[in-house]
Formats: structure tokens, C-alpha cells, sequence
């Protein structure tokens, strides 16, 4: 039968595996100047945008992500673009979605890497100009068992 | 020091209740899984295995080596020839005497009836045949035989699960029996049963075969890890199967 | 290993007016730059730089990529089906590969 201690060992050894020289992470400070970049300095609004992440990745190499929009999506009013934002992976700017009436509902999924635990935003950009956005907090933990190949 | 000692003593490990043992048959490892992952899993559109399945579908139909045969040309359409084949697996070859698992089968088909090199174990190519063929037995129970000429590599098999080895001195059965179902850091430990290789793995952030994923457990462990294919790691497989007794073939699975 | 790098889900038949679901996968090792080999020498960055959807004349859906995105990257979007026609998927990386994809939607009306 394992101990505890025999455990507490195991995880010790398998943590320190985990540990990478360090290196620049995005600040808040970056991830302002992130929106900044995509807004231009338009105010950005909560509501309109619903980000599902799960509360708790096993596994921040992969994060199943979904950004959805409320908009009729027409020619007159429709979201333009979907941009996801991260506060402490090295680049805050993870990825933008560009859309338009031509895709009917603006609800788009895909898989992102997170760096550590931390607010992820879902920023989006509407045919008027408007910005609206939702914000989300995850917990990202890393697999028990690391490769060695 | 005292620090670390303190702050490793929070690590939430084996923070659940040990499940009740030798339930049969055991739960997939996929049980074990988040939502998010399960559904991934299960959606062909969504998981990246499927990638490596296309592959294998494929090349299944492309002539290699100077038998000038594809797959195909003797065993036809997978979707027929395959089916059922997967959960046999590992099985004794009759006319050497060997344990092969899908990996050595393939190559051996590939040497013997195509004329052609084997196939690097570990190649995207042999991953991607593995878990085409494997695919063919999705939801299938796996049942392999452990008697006569299996038994003496089950009986290898086994003893190999509940030797402790490395510099953690652990045994497979001290995780994936004692330990199965509790918490080891965010991951549940599973019963080891190997229903859903080749399996993307996102920590690899690719497909792997069962036997990297050996690799990994006796890295975790500080032991000697085998090459791909070794004698030791296909006794292996043969005993995971034997208690994967009654369980469905998910590959392509997804883990973290 | 360049076999069907991709794989696409999408309806071949829909209604005028439908919205269809529209899911891809493309194998891609999406290499972060960060990390390095077992010889401790840095693994060069390479990662699709954008994936863009065009149907009926129209771009109807693009993406643009960092290394934030997970490797072997899976995107599931909309589009309206407007007329018989093929859907071309494109996927560039930063080494200026280029995978083309095509799939055609027959729409009654």
C-alpha cells in the first residue's frame, strides 16, 4: 500500500519536473494595452458576450473555449470580429475571429493554451463600432504525470 | 525548508476516499475525465485523434513495398475486415510464437506480405494504422486470451505490474489498483486499462502509442524505461487488456 | 507525417437560409518558440498564422493565430448556406505552408 509519504515524495519529484525558467508573462498592464490596441480607446462594455471556459483545465496545453455573441447578425448589425485576451501568458493576444452576416449566429469554438490560472476576456467588436465583452476565471493545473518520453 | 515541507504537505493529493475495489468490469478511464474532455472525446468533428485515424484510412489504401500490396488489397475494407480485431489484442502469433500488439502486427504484415521497411514505432504512420484499425472495434468489449500459448506472457505481464521498481520504488498496481479512482494533483487515477490507445494525449499534444505512455509511468517513477515494442512492455499490454476484460475500445481517447 | 493533415465536418446538403455547423481540425504541431530540446537548444516557433473559409465569393469566416492556440488546432463555426457551391478552407503557417481543403454544399431551395 502507498504511504503518504511515499506520495508526497512522488509529487515532489514530479513537480519539480514542472518548474521552466522564467520568462515575460503578459501583466494587466499588457493585457490593457492588448484592448487598447484592438478598441483603439473605445469603451468596452460587459454584456452581449458569453465565454465558456471550464472553471478548472487538467491541462492548460489545450482549453476547450467558446465565444458566443447576442446579434441578429444582418447586414446592418452584425460582430465583426471575436478577440481573446489572456493576463499572464507571454502574449496577451491570443487570437481574433473575424465574421460577418455571411456566418448567421456568431458562435465560435476552439482550443487555447493558458499559461497558468487567470481571468481569460472574450472581446468583441460589432458592426456599429461598439466593444463588449465577458470575462472568465479558470483554474489551470498541470497532469499528474509528465512526459519523459 | 521547513516551508516547502509545509506547503507540499497542501498539495491536494489522495484527497478522496478509496473507491471499492475489483468492481467488474472496472470503468474506463474516460469516466475519470472532465466534461470538456469527455465531449471532445466523443465528438469525431472536435477530437484531434481523428487526424491520425484519417491517416490510417489512408494509407490503408496505399501499396508499399515490393509486394506491390496495399492493406487493402488483402484484407478489403477495414470497416469489415477490421472490425473485431482490435480487442483480440495483444495476441500469440502461431507461427512464431510471439506476442504482437496492433504496432508489432502491422509491421509484421508490412515485412512479411508487402515487402516493405517497418514502420518507426512511434511514427505519425504507424500510430495513424494503429488507431484506424483500432477504430473498427469502437465500442467493442476488448477480451483477449490469457491461456495456453498467452499464459506465459500474462503471467510476465502481471508480475511486471505488481513489481515495485525505480527510484520511487512504486509498482504499477500501488497507482492504478490501490490508488485508482483517487486524486493524484487534478488528475483521477485511472485503472491503467489502455481501451483507448493510440490516445491524444494534451500534454503531448499528440497521438501516442501505449507504450510511450509506459515510458512516461516508469519516467514518474525514476525506473529504466523500455524501448517501443520491447518484450516486457508487450507482456504488459497483454495483462492491461486481461483486466480491460468486458471494457469498450475508445480509441482515439482523450487525456490531459 | 503530411497525410490528410485535415479534416473537415460539414453538411454536403442544406436548405437556403439554413445555418450549418461547420467544425475543422488540422494537424499542426503549433510549436510555441518557447520551448527547447533535450540538448537544451531552443525549438524554433512555428505556428499557422490564419485559416480562412470562403463560400459563395465571400470570405465568411477567418482566424488570425498566436501560439496561444492549442496544437493541432480545432475551430467549429457558422455560415449561412446561400447557394450551391464549394466551401474552400485554407491554412497558412509561419513557414508560408499552405493547405487548401474543399467541400461542396448543395443547397435546395
Amino acid at each position: 500500500m502507498l504511504s503518504r509519504r511515499d506520495v508526497i515524495i512522488a509529487a515532489c519529484a514530479l513537480g519539480s519536473l514542472t518548474v521552466r525558467p522564467g520568462r515575460a508573462h503578459a501583466t494587466p498592464e499588457f493585457l490593457e494595452k492588448a484592448i487598447q490596441d484592438i478598441t483603439k480607446g473605445a469603451p468596452v462594455k460587459d454584456g452581449k458576450v458569453r465565454l465558456t471556459i471550464p472553471a478548472l483545465a487538467e491541462n492548460g496545453q489545450s482549453v476547450y473555449t467558446t465565444v458566443a455573441v447576442e446579434s441578429p447578425m444582418t447586414k446592418a448589425d452584425h460582430v465583426r470580429a471575436i478577440h481573446i485576451l489572456s493576463e499572464k501568458n507571454p502574449i496577451a493576444h491570443l487570437l481574433s475571429w473575424h465574421l460577418g452576416p455571411r456566418a448567421g449566429i456568431a458562435k465560435v469554438s476552439t482550443n487555447i493554451r493558458l499559461a497558468a490560472s487567470q481571468q481569460v476576456t472574450a472581446l468583441a467588436e460589432m458592426s456599429d463600432g461598439t466593444f463588449w465583452r465577458d470575462r472568465r476565471d479558470i483554474v489551470v493545473t498541470v497532469a499528474a504525470c509528465i512526459d519523459g518520453g | 525548508m521547513k516551508d516547502l515541507v509545509k506547503s507540499l504537505a497542501l498539495i491536494p493529493i489522495l484527497a478522496l476516499p478509496p473507491s471499492s475495489a475489483s468492481a467488474d468490469p472496472l470503468p474506463s478511464g474516460t469516466t475519470f475525465q472532465s466534461t470538456a474532455i469527455r465531449a471532445q472525446q466523443a465528438d469525431e468533428g472536435a477530437n484531434p485523434g481523428m487526424l491520425w485515424v484519417e491517416a490510417g484510412a489512408k494509407l490503408w489504401g496505399r501499396t508499399e513495398g515490393s509486394a506491390g500490396k496495399s492493406c487493402a488489397a488483402c484484407h478489403g475494407p477495414a470497416e469489415q475486415s477490421m472490425k473485431g480485431v482490435a480487442f483480440r489484442y495483444p495476441a500469440v502469433e502461431p507461427t512464431t510464437g510471439h506476442l504482437l500488439n496492433l504496432e508489432t502486427r502491422i509491421n509484421l504484415c508490412r515485412t512479411k506480405n508487402q515487402k516493405a521497411a517497418p514502420l518507426a514505432y512511434e511514427s505519425g504512420e504507424l500510430l495513424g494504422l494503429a488507431a484506424f484499425a483500432a477504430r473498427q472495434s469502437l465500442g467493442l468489449p476488448i477480451g483477449v486470451r490469457i491461456d495456453g500459448a498467452a499464459a506465459p506472457f500474462y503471467e510476465q505481464g502481471k508480475a511486471f505490474f505488481y513489481r515495485r521498481r525505480g527510484q520511487l520504488n512504486l509498482s504499477c498496481a500501488q497507482c492504478h489498483v490501490d490508488n485508482a479512482g483517487r486524486k493524484l494533483r487534478a488528475d483521477t487515477i485511472s485503472h491503467g486499462l489502455g481501451n483507448g490507445y493510440p490516445t491524444y494525449r494534451l500534454e503531448w499534444q499528440t497521438v501516442g502509442s501505449l507504450h510511450r505512455r509506459f515510458r512516461a509511468c516508469l519516467f514518474g517513477v525514476r525506473a529504466v524505461q523500455y524501448d517501443f515494442g520491447a518484450p516486457d512492455y508487450l507482456d504488459l499490454e497483454l495483462y492491461l487488456a486481461s483486466r480491460a476484460e468486458g471494457i469498450a475500445i475508445e480509441t482515439p481517447a482523450i487525456r490531459p | 507525417m503530411d497525410i490528410s493533415p485535415a479534416r473537415i465536418s460539414v453538411p454536403t446538403e442544406a436548405k437556403k437560409g439554413d445555418i450549418i455547423a461547420i467544425k475543422t481540425l488540422f494537424r499542426h504541431p503549433m510549436e510555441t518558440g518557447y520551448r527547447v530540446d533535450r540538448y537544451g537548444k531552443p525549438i524554433p516557433r512555428r505556428i499557422v498564422k490564419r485559416f480562412s473559409v470562403t463560400y459563395a465569393g465571400d470570405v465568411v469566416f477567418a482566424m488570425d493565430f498566436t501560439q496561444g492556440v492549442a496544437a493541432n488546432p480545432f475551430i467549429a463555426f457558422h455560415a449561412v448556406a446561400v447557394e450551391t457551391g464549394e466551401i474552400v478552407f485554407v491554412w497558412e503557417d509561419d513557414q508560408g505552408k499552405i493547405v487548401t481543403e474543399r467541400r461542396t454544399l448543395t443547397v435546395a431551395r
